[in-house]
């Protein structure tokens, strides 16, 4: 058994940094996640691992140093909250057409604009639809618990590497400030330069003395060379859809209705289905840990066995019930329910929600 | 008492005639042609070649780094 | 004395002058007379006469020189727009041995960059910032820049850069000079061959300052014609250039050692 400790969700996932073996932590603070830099600053990792955690003067700077630092093979991580996130997505962008890995956490809150500081999830059209400008994805992961917030972090790493891009982890302030116990993982070891090298020959850090440079950029002004490369982006996220989504299935065995919800819209459905079943109402629910690449396959599944209607709970005004609408193709119902602006959704409006748009109607 | 004497090689090709060694020269040895080469420039070459030093004022101020400078010296 | 023949002159060992094998075969993509490639080709000659070619990562920009990791033959990154003091700020964190560069122009690091090359000096990272000022958006087709003389016309300034509305020039490096972050900071130009070989002088300094650890950043400014941008020719555009960015923007060193010199 891991170390066990009580924890945030923010400091868990700044914790499970340190022991992905994260090189460079680059941050700026912003409500509702400014703890993860607090406590990163605090743990000192530089004594534990060498990781060098440096607050950046704008997020705008972060994603940049996420390019810088991710470009030279190193793991490096970023966190911020929606208007954050909003401004890294010019960074998002170079680094998908650069094929340069990281970590960006994204704890959302309400919004449009400046919001407020509680806990959303009106960010997921940003996250899963490319975010910032041209044709690109970023695989997404959706913690729903603490344990998730730490479990997430080397996962997230392993794909970005795999792959060559960012990937985000989106929470919400309610995840990212709620305390749960957590199981530590151990220490991954930092990579040395000699691993670096030998895994990643695209990084730049230096020429390999009697080999050629390496150039990283998102730039070609040869359309067809352009054109071909965005080719090659789109085979690797084919790839990415075919062999990385994730979910969870709950109490769907014998559901008549599925309510489909992340994050902290899930916890709160669990009670909602529990609450339902009380009544005799046979729901489940498929959780989406990967938002990109979105569980297509077992929405499908579940239309084919006859689900009478899927209820989508997000505290946003509807953006993930489109993809689910493009999923399900009108071979059976599906609503939205969601408080949003940064009210959170109880348990008992859930249930409503179900019986109202769903069941009833 | 040994002489500098000098010569350079313009990449005819890569010149952009821009012009910038011709005052560079403190003894007035390049002019730009008056012939282009492929891209249409009037390339720079030694009209006074018996003046040139080899002192790569020319090469070092060169934009394009087209000039290659060579140097012997001459016993009088 | 003895006709020579410029046959016997043109051997290798007598060569005293070749373009660095760090500068790339492939042709520049700068205008005819462009002071980029001049400095670019002083930046990769002091790089190899230090043998840093294998520890080197340079950080290119947006604006003409955006194609400059085609030219300099060592590991380079294209940053967006402003943004490389920030990219070399991780690499140089991550990799303190690597000799980090960045190489901007006046929009991007005195415009659009304005935050990340303010903090970046700030913070005093031990990295080489090159910034070429020559007062115009060349690649964009030739707009007001930050660094844009007072009266002078571009392509949104017709009839001259009007300080009521559009504010004076902007001497970024005087501004940074202020901060206790940097160390080294200059002014130079590479338009004749007395300014072309301070300027190697001064960045060769730049960078023996970050190989020796020296605390604070190097700041070295290239003041540049633009000749395509201020319509002239380029001998004409170093004259006008001499006459009138000259005295704004004074050539020299500013800040050495992490002491202002004094005037």
């Amino acid at each position: 058994m891991g170390e066990l400790r009580l924890m945030k969700g923010n400091e868990a996932m700044a914790e499970a940094a340190i022991r992905a073996g994260c090189d460079g932590y680059f941050g700026y603070p912003i409500t509702p996640q400014s703890e993860v830099i607090e406590y990163l600053m605090a743990e000192n990792p530089v004594e534990r691992t060498g990781m060098v955690v440096l607050q950046a003067e704008s997020e705008v700077a972060s994603i940049n140093m996420m390019y810088g630092g991710g470009g030279t093979g190193k793991k490096v991580m970023t966190s911020s909250s929606s208007p954050g996130i909003s401004l890294m997505q010019e960074g998002l962008s170079y680094m998908a057409g650069a094929e340069i890995p990281c970590v960006v956490a994204n704890i959302v809150r309400g919004g449009p604009g400046l919001g407020d500081i509680q806990p959303a999830q009106s960010d997921y059209f940003q996250s899963v639809k490319g975010g910032g400008h041209g044709d690109y994805r970023l695989p997404v992961l959706a913690p729903a618990s603490v344990q998730e917030m730490s479990d997430f972090v080397p996962t997230s790493f392993d794909l970005a590497f795999k792959y060559r891009t960012p990937v985000l982890i989106v929470s919400d302030g309610l995840i990212g400030q709620m305390m749960e116990k957590v199981e530590l993982f151990d220490q991954i070891p930092r990579m040395s330069t000699e691993e670096i090298n030998e895994k990643y020959p695209w990084a730049t850090n230096g020429k390999p003395v009697g080999k050629e440079r390496r150039i990283l950029t998102s730039l070609d002004l040869d359309p067809h060379k352009l054109e071909k490369h965005n080719f090659h982006l789109q085979d690797k996220y084919k790839t990415i859809e075919a062999d990385e989504v994730r979910y969870e299935l709950i109490d769907c065995d014998d559901a008549e209705y599925i309510i489909i919800a992340y994050g902290s819209s899930s916890r709160i459905s669990q009670k909602a289905i529990q609450l339902a079943r009380e009544e005799g109402i046979k729901v489940g629910i498929l959780r989406p840990i990967t938002l990109w690449p979105f569980p297509k396959k077992p929405i499908d599944e579940l239309v084919k066995k006859g689900v009478k209607g899927f209820l989508s709970v997000e505290m946003s005004a509807g953006q993930m019930v489109e993809d689910i609408r493009l999923t399900v193709r009108e071979r059976t119902k599906v609503e939205h329910f969601g408080r949003y602006g940064g009210v959170i959704h109880s348990p008992e409006e859930v249930l409503e929600a179900l019986k109202t748009k769903i069941i009833g109607g | 008492m040994a002489k500098l004497r000098g010569a350079i090689v313009v990449d005819v090709e890569g010149c952009k005639g821009c012009g910038v060694c011709v005052p560079a020269c403190p003894t007035d040895v390049i002019l730009l042609a008056k012939e282009v080469n492929g891209k249409g420039y009037h390339f720079a070459y030694m009209e006074n070649p018996e003046v040139c030093t080899g002192c790569t004022n020319c090469a070092v101020v060169c934009p394009d780094g087209v000039i290659t400078v060579y140097r012997i010296k001459v016993d009088k | 004395m003895s006709e020579i023949n410029i046959q016997d002159i043109i051997k290798p060992e007598n060569q005293v002058y070749v373009k660095t094998k760090l500068m790339t075969d492939k042709a520049l993509s700068y205008c005819p007379g462009c002071g980029h490639g001049t400095a670019h080709r002083l930046m990769m000659e002091v790089i190899e006469e230090l043998g840093k070619e294998n520890e080197t990562i340079g950080v290119a920009p947006v604006g003409c020189s955006v194609l400059a990791y085609e030219f300099m033959n060592v590991d380079m990154q294209e940053a967006a727009h402003g943004r490389a003091p920030a990219v070399a700020t991780a690499i140089k964190r991550l990799w303190p041995d690597k000799v980090v560069f960045t190489y901007q122009g006046d929009g991007d690091l005195a415009a659009i960059g304005t935050a990340e090359t303010i903090h970046a000096c700030n913070r005093g990272e031990n990295i080489v910032i090159v910034f070429i000022n020559n007062g115009i958006y060349g690649m964009t087709g030739g707009q007001m820049a930050p660094t844009t003389l007072p009266g002078m016309k571009t392509s949104t300034s017709p009839y001259g850069r009007d300080v009521k509305s559009m504010g004076n020039p902007l001497k970024m490096t005087e501004l940074v000079a202020q901060l206790p972050g940097t160390y080294y900071v200059t002014r130079q130009a590479v338009h004749t061959p007395s300014a072309a070989r301070k300027t190697k002088r001064a960045i060769k300094k730049a960078f023996q300052n970050q190989i020796d650890g020296k605390p604070g950043l190097s700041f070295v400014e290239v003041v540049s014609n633009c000749n395509s941008g201020w319509k002239m020719e380029p001998v004409q555009s170093n004259i006008w250039m001499e006459e009138n960015m000259f005295p704004y923007y004074e050539l020299g060193d500013i800040k050495v050692d992490g002491k202002l010199t004094t005037k």
